[in-house]
């Protein structure tokens, strides 16, 4: 029997369907490299936004940390493929299950906090590994590690010129995370997790088992962000602490998710598609001359779009699309 | 031997008296009203400039102009919750996550305005009574602006202890205790919220002019001594002055020694791992109530 969510959900997946063929044909007619550049930022960070919701917002558990996850990634598969010779094709996924596992040590003690307390700890425990990483001269120290290009290759994911292959990578990595958070939404965790969210005593007394959950939310974000910062790397070609693991990062990691709508499907998406852009272009329109005034603008843009939509960009699209007869209350 | 470990342990303590001091004005707003400053290390940075700018153009001496910038800073946070902190609690949906990201917000903001203003250098104030003079006893040398910022961090403290004595201190910890019973008895919540952020404001704007006598000032200061701060309250407790104070020297001598035993570079890897393991045996700080 067809329900009313069972409804929406395949409605969603049409949705997304519709979306991802747009993506896919998108930088086709696009020829500058600068707005390629800018859409594959884009929906990186769209994927990043969807992996912090998971543990963020279908969980609620404010992580302002995930650049721990990030730079795990991007340093595991880049020091794979360095000095181990490890196609970053695979390095990935070492990137993103290391992430996890870092997730799990970091949550294993966090998560017995609560509020402002876990996220503070979030924020301090991600500092701690940008200044071992900063350091720690075996993954190169403060100096980085640069990627030698050893020719275009899907295995090694690099490519001198092109642009687009990195385009449909970072699609497939978002993808991948927002089948995750839709599969999530319909599975016994996700409810168990929203309950997590919403009132811990009240899960709790239902059944809900709070910490393994929260840990395994904990542990697929990790993944996905360890995923996302692998493919970074391979993107730049060189990497060191402070662009993969600087506590900033975090902020633009949590930031679209929380201000396009926190524990939804489309709001990490939305925020990312507004918020990514607006920061890289007013860098580099405003922020060489005019010194600040990009962050200026920025800042605004989070303060009037906190207040003015607490529920995130998402609710500016929230028609609600009832079927008749359920609204009120009629027998159907 | 003997001292180079005082000139540790007291180099420790000047610096752990600042982290106090900065804690205190974040506690105290957390306590009041549950709400993290994620602004707070801005707030710090503006007084340093306002002390800068006094400096440079009026000659003040940091001690002097105290009271101005207190003034100044108690001014501004009267006026971000008026403007922004009311409306981020009155927000009925996801208000957790609104009033932290609206506090981001700001901070980016305000550390982009002080960009736009001054610039990204560093400045520093270079003269004064005080300015780069030492004393020396028994072979310890204490730098005077620190010890001068360490006594006005403890008369600042005196000094919030005993505005919790007074009518408005019970009424913020009224405030504190149940914040809607408070109405019944006349006290205007709103009002209250008001003078506690500017009061924490002030705090801080006090801890940022001292710390500007010997510190360079420049538009991204602000971020570290925040994140220290976050660990101070984290630390010492939420809401608690005494905790604050604590945790604030603790860090400082923590600091000093993990400087002084490994490598400077390292140093704050040793407060944020005294402050892991603080956390693992007591979740809600050394003096934080449940």
């Amino acid at each position: 029997m067809d329900n009313l969510i069972t409804r929406r959900r395949r409605g969603e997946l049409w949705i997304g369907a519709v979306i991802l063929v747009v993506l896919i044909l998108l930088p086709l007619p696009i020829a500058d490299a600068y707005t390629r550049n800018l859409i594959i930022i884009s929906i990186l960070f769209a994927g990043l936004a969807q992996a912090w919701n998971i543990l963020g917002g279908y969980c609620g558990q404010i992580s302002l940390g995930h650049s721990l996850y990030f730079g795990i990634g991007a340093y595991v598969s880049t020091l794979l493929f360095v000095r181990l010779g490890v196609p970053p094709l695979v390095g990935m996924f070492a990137g993103g299950l290391i992430g996890g596992l870092i997730a799990l040590l970091v949550g294993w003690p966090c998560f017995r906090l609560s509020g402002h307390y876990y996220a503070i700890a979030t924020v301090v425990v991600a500092e701690i590994g940008y200044l071992l990483f900063l350091n720690w001269d075996f993954v190169g120290g403060a100096m980085g590690v640069y990627i030698p290009f050893k020719g275009d290759s899907w295995v090694a994911l690099q490519f001198r010129t092109q642009k687009l292959p990195y385009h449909y990578l970072v699609l497939a990595f978002a993808t991948a995370t927002w089948i995750a958070a839709w599969v999530i939404e319909g599975s016994r965790w996700g409810f168990s997790w929203r309950a997590v969210k919403d009132d811990v005593i009240a899960a709790r007394s239902l059944g809900v088992r709070v910490f393994p959950s929260k840990m395994a939310a904990a542990a697929i974000s990790g993944f996905f962000t360890g995923m996302g910062g692998a493919i970074y790397a391979q993107y730049v070609g060189y990497i060191d602490p402070d662009s993969t693991m600087n506590g900033q990062l975090a902020i633009l990691i949590a930031l679209p998710a929380v201000l396009g709508g926190v524990g939804t499907l489309w709001g990490p998406f939305l925020g990312a598609a507004v918020l990514t852009p607006l920061s890289e272009l007013s860098r580099s329109y405003l922020g060489g001359s005019g010194r600040g005034v990009d962050l200026m603008l920025y800042g605004l843009v989070i303060v009037v779009v906190a207040l003015a939509r607490p529920a995130g960009l998402v609710s500016l699209f929230g028609i609600r699309r009832r079927p008749k007869g359920v609204a009120d209350g009629s027998p159907a | 031997m003997t001292a180079m470990v005082f000139q540790v342990a007291i180099g420790g303590l000047l610096m752990g008296l600042i982290y106090a001091l900065v804690a205190a004005g974040l506690s105290l707003i957390f306590g009041l009203m549950d709400i993290v400053n994620f602004a707070h290390g801005e707030l710090m940075m503006l007084a340093m400039f306002a002390a800068f700018v006094i400096w440079q153009y009026a000659g003040l001496d940091p001690l002097m102009m105290l009271p101005i910038v207190a003034i100044l800073l108690f001014g501004l946070g009267v006026l971000i919750y008026r403007g922004l902190i009311a409306r981020a609690l009155s927000v009925n949906f996801n208000r957790g996550m609104v009033q932290i990201f609206v506090t981001f917000g700001l901070a980016i903001f305000i550390r982009g305005a002080a960009q736009f203003v001054f610039g990204g250098e560093f400045k520093s104030i270079n003269t004064g009574w005080l300015a780069g003079r030492t004393a020396e006893i028994a072979g310890v040398y204490l730098p005077l602006p620190q010890v001068a910022a360490s006594f006005v961090c403890l008369a600042a403290f005196a000094g919030l202890l005993l505005i919790s004595r007074t009518e408005f201190g019970r009424a913020l910890e009224a405030t504190r205790e149940d914040r809607d019973a408070v109405a019944l008895i006349g006290i205007d919540r709103d009002h209250i919220f008001a003078l506690g952020w500017g009061l924490g404001a002030a705090t801080v704007g006090v801890a940022g002019v001292m710390l500007a006598g010997f510190y360079y000032v420049a538009p991204n200061v602000g971020a570290n001594f925040a994140l220290i701060a976050y660990v101070t309250v984290a630390l010492g407790g939420f809401g608690s002055l005494l905790g604050a104070l604590v945790a604030g020297v603790l860090i400082g001598e923590v600091e000093a020694i993990t400087a002084a035993v490994l490598e400077p570079s390292l140093k704050q890897v040793g407060v944020f791992g005294i402050y892991m393991i603080v956390l693992m045996v007591r979740p809600r700080g050394l003096f934080g109530k449940l």
